[in-house]
This record gives structure tokens, C-alpha cells and sequence, in this order.
């Protein structure tokens, strides 16, 4: 297709098109930013209507809707984020996504790191069920998550029984090679901090015995492990 | 006047296209999904009724004007009726608000025919509203229709290009909120996508907030509400007339 110059376009046109794009940039300008606050999160609809709704591609709605989901009551720079949401329905979406594409880490990632760091054990503890209760669906692919959460219990719930309850769930049922020896190997150290010593001295003893530590520095750590917790017992006794 | 005319021509041009026979198969089948509806709803199902047909309705309005327009447009390029127009001292412009008012009346007209439906399960008062902004819905698209159809000149660009711009118009919002969360505290990278799409937005206008479902549903939008949709509409259906009219000028014919 030819074109002609652009001096052979009238002069009113020209000035039609600038002032039109300068009169639709001023409204929208004016406009509201759209904003996803807190109040604005939904329940989450079944998991058939999302499948539904994503005409066959499940595991791209997923990703979608999870950038959209961790966009509610977010600020940027916020000392205290997500302290209005809804962590029932919160939890509720998480769950649909993960049910889009059981494979995918962000749902339980953004549970571990995002929302279960809020100043709010109310909230925590919600978050750290959740996570808890869907590792169990996929262990081996699951565990960095549940880890997280026994971490987040243990030092800033402070909730010793809740960190060993997740630590023998990570114990049992983690059979993933690449997992370290520390994620499987939680528990003696929570029973010593509980002040259970003889418990975690035959546990640890018994991981030195088993011959499953191969790493060097690994097994000097635990080795002094087992020597303080003994000088612990030591002491107790007399 | 030069664009009545061709107002009348596009106008008889869509009562010989079988659009009507179109519609008036998406009206009975939006009539049989309501039954079906019905049937299977164990509650809300006048809710449910009335969110999917205007849903449907919705869509399919906007998809029949869009495909209306570009294959109109396209045939009377193939057929040399515009080098024809131009030939009996006619301006561009006459020839561009012609087709755009003919296309204008048919939207009208279409809005009101896809309203029926919803007016027979939705709340009577409730169907005005949304009617309108279907209305004004369709005059943007009608007018980016004809300016995408005019710089692309053939079906299949200008048909994708609504299309695509139809999509973005309508999740513009959510990609907003989307791109807000990239971190602040970081230098630029991060940064550039939000910009990119606030500026992306700029120019768009927000279908989202037009023709809602939940003005039937759940409550009739405020007139403030309304009166934004309108002026959103005059403001952007100007711009794109004065956008393809730039288009149709620099053609070389």
C-alpha cells in the first residue's frame, strides 16, 4: 500500500488526533488506579467452575491466578502487609491453585514466605496448617515448604510441640535424595530445645551410628551436638 | 450531508448480511441455556440464569459488530466502493462518519435486541443500564473496528488486532494490579514492566467496568458511574475516528 506524506493530511486532523490522545491520557489520568485491597478478595470459587473457566488450561490459570492473588493488600514498602486479608479465603485460593497445578511451588512458596511472615500468629499459625496439611499430597516435592514452617514455628511462634510435630511429618514421609540430611534430621534438635536430652542424645548417636551423615562438617556438627546435649544430661543429673 | 448516505447504505448493507438471523440464533440459544440453567441450578439459578446469557449475549454482541464492520469494509475495498465514493467529490472524512454512524445505529439496535433476554430473567429495572453501557461498549469497538480494519486492510490483521485489543482493554486493570506488585525498593529493571503498563493503560479504555454483570445481579451502577462510561466513550471513540481518519488520509488511493 502507498502512503502519502503526512503534509497532504490536513492540519485540523492533526490537531483532532493530538488533542483526542491528550484528552484520553488527561481522563485516565483522573482516573482511579485499580487497587486489589484486602476487602476485595473473594471466596474462591469451586475448583470445576475454575477449570471451567480456564477453557482447558489449567496450569496456565493457575500462574495467572497466583500473580493475581498475591496482589490483594499488597504495598510496597508496608511495614505490616497483608494484615487485613482474609487468610480463610486466602487459604481457600491457594488451595484451588494448587488443585490447577498440583506441580507448582508458588502457592505454598508465597505461603511459607509471604504470608506466613506477617507479625500475626493468628494469621502464622493458619498459614503453617495449610502448609502443613498440603505437604502431605506431595512430600518429596512439597518438603522445602514444610521445612520453612517448622523453622517459623520453632523460632518465631516459639511453639516447640507444633516444630516437632512438622519435623516428624518431614522425617517420615521425605524419601527425595536430593533433600539434605538437616530437613530430615529436625527432630532430635527440637526434643533437645524441649528439654527432652535423653531422647535426642539416642537419636543423634544413632544418626552418627547409621553412617547416613557423609559429609565432614556434617558430622562434626552433630558430633558436638551429642556432646553438649550429654554435657546437658551430665549436669542434670547431679 | 455526505455521511448519511453512507450511514444508510451500511445500514442496509447489515439487514441483507444476516446478522439478524445471527442474532437471532444466539437469542434461542441463550433462551435454551437459560432452561438448561434452570434445570440444573439447585439455588440462585435466576442469578446464575442471568450472569451466564448476559455473559454470552455480551461477547457475541461485540464479536458479530467487530466481524460485521471488517468484512464490510474489506468487500467494498475488494469491490473499489470507496475509489467510487471518492470519485463523486465526497471526503474521506464524509465516508469514514458515514460507515461509522451506520455501524453506530446497527449497534444500537443490536444492544437492544441482546437486552430482550436479559430483560426476561434479569430485574426490569436493572436492564437499562446495562444496555446503555453494551451500547457504548460497542462504539468503542465499532470505532477501533474501523480504524484497525482501515490501517491493516485485510481480514485476518484487522479481525486479531480488535481482538487483542479487545482482550487487553478488558484485563488492563488486573495486569495493573499485577505489575504493581514488582518491587519498588529495586533499582529500574523491575520497575520498567509496571511503567510500561500504566502507560499501556493511558491510552486504553477500561472495558472492565462497562456492561457489568453485576448491575443485573446484584445492584444498578450510580449515575456517576454511568456518566463516566459515557464520557469515556465520546473521549475514546474521538480519538479513534481522528486516528483512522489520519489512516484513511494517508493512503494513496
Amino acid at each position: 500500500m502507498r502512503v502519502r506524506p503526512l503534509r497532504d493530511v490536513p492540519a485540523w486532523l492533526k490537531v483532532a488526533v493530538l488533542a483526542g490522545l491528550t484528552l484520553q491520557i488527561a481522563w485516565s489520568s483522573l482516573q482511579p488506579a485499580p487497587r486489589a485491597t484486602a476487602e476485595d478478595l473473594p471466596r474462591p470459587p469451586s475448583s470445576q467452575v475454575l477449570r471451567l473457566a480456564a477453557l482447558g488450561e489449567p496450569i496456565a490459570a493457575a500462574k495467572l491466578l497466583m500473580l493475581y492473588i498475591q496482589a490483594f493488600d499488597y504495598r510496597a514498602g508496608t511495614h505490616i502487609p497483608y494484615r487485613k486479608l482474609n487468610y480463610d479465603a486466602l487459604i481457600g485460593w491457594l488451595g484451588r491453585i494448587l488443585e490447577l497445578d498440583p506441580r507448582g511451588q508458588y502457592p505454598l512458596w508465597s505461603a511459607a514466605r509471604l504470608y506466613a511472615e506477617v507479625p500475626d500468629k493468628v494469621r502464622q499459625r493458619k498459614m503453617l496448617d495449610f502448609i502443613y496439611r498440603e505437604y502431605f499430597v506431595d512430600p518429596n516435592r512439597r518438603w522445602p515448604w514444610l521445612a520453612q514452617a517448622t523453622v517459623i514455628a520453632k523460632h518465631e511462634l516459639k511453639d516447640l510441640p507444633l516444630a516437632k510435630e512438622y519435623a516428624v511429618a518431614l522425617q517420615q514421609n521425605t524419601t527425595d535424595p536430593n533433600a539434605p540430611l538437616w530437613v530430615k534430621q529436625m527432630v532430635p534438635f527440637i526434643l533437645a530445645d524441649m528439654g527432652e536430652l535423653e531422647q535426642a542424645r539416642i537419636l543423634i548417636g544413632g544418626l552418627i551410628a547409621s553412617g547416613q551423615v557423609r559429609d565432614k562438617r556434617d558430622a562434626e556438627l552433630l558430633k558436638q551436638r551429642l556432646a553438649d546435649i550429654e554435657a546437658r544430661l551430665k549436669k542434670k543429673q547431679r | 450531508m455526505s455521511i448519511l448516505p453512507i450511514a444508510r447504505i451500511t445500514l442496509l448493507e447489515v439487514a441483507r448480511s444476516r446478522l439478524a438471523w445471527l442474532i437471532g440464533a444466539v437469542f434461542l440459544v441463550s433462551l435454551a441455556m437459560a432452561g438448561f440453567l434452570q434445570q440444573v441450578a439447585l439455588i440462585e439459578a435466576r442469578e446464575i440464569q442471568v450472569a451466564i446469557i448476559a455473559a454470552l449475549l455480551r461477547a457475541c454482541a461485540v464479536f458479530f459488530l467487530v466481524l460485521f464492520v471488517v468484512m464490510s469494509v474489506v468487500r467494498e475495498a475488494n469491490d473499489k466502493f470507496f475509489e467510487l465514493v471518492l470519485s463523486q467529490a465526497m471526503p474521506r472524512a464524509g465516508y469514514l462518519l458515514g460507515k461509522f454512524v451506520g455501524v453506530a445505529a446497527a449497534a444500537a439496535l443490536i444492544a437492544l435486541v441482546m437486552s430482550v433476554p436479559v430483560a426476561l430473567f434479569a430485574p426490569l429495572a436493572r436492564v437499562p443500564a446495562w444496555t446503555l453501557s453494551l451500547f457504548c461498549e460497542l462504539l468503542i469497538m465499532a470505532a477501533v473496528s474501523l480504524f484497525c480494519v482501515l490501517t491493516f486492510t485485510h481480514v485476518l490483521t484487522a479481525m486479531s488486532a480488535a481482538a487483542g485489543f479487545y482482550l487487553l482493554a478488558r484485563s488492563i486493570a488486573a495486569l495493573q494490579i499485577i505489575a504493581a506488585t514488582s518491587d519498588q525498593t529495586v533499582p529500574l529493571a523491575p520497575r520498567l514492566a509496571d511503567w510500561f503498563i500504566r502507560g499501556v493503560a493511558l491510552v486504553m479504555p477500561r472495558l472492565d467496568q462497562m456492561t457489568q454483570t453485576g448491575w443485573l445481579t446484584n445492584a444498578s451502577p450510580d449515575p456517576a458511574a454511568l456518566a463516566s462510561i459515557l464520557a469515556q466513550t465520546v473521549i475514546y471513540v474521538a480519538l479513534i475516528l481522528a486516528a483512522a481518519l489520519f489512516d484513511l488520509y494517508r493512503e494513496d488511493l
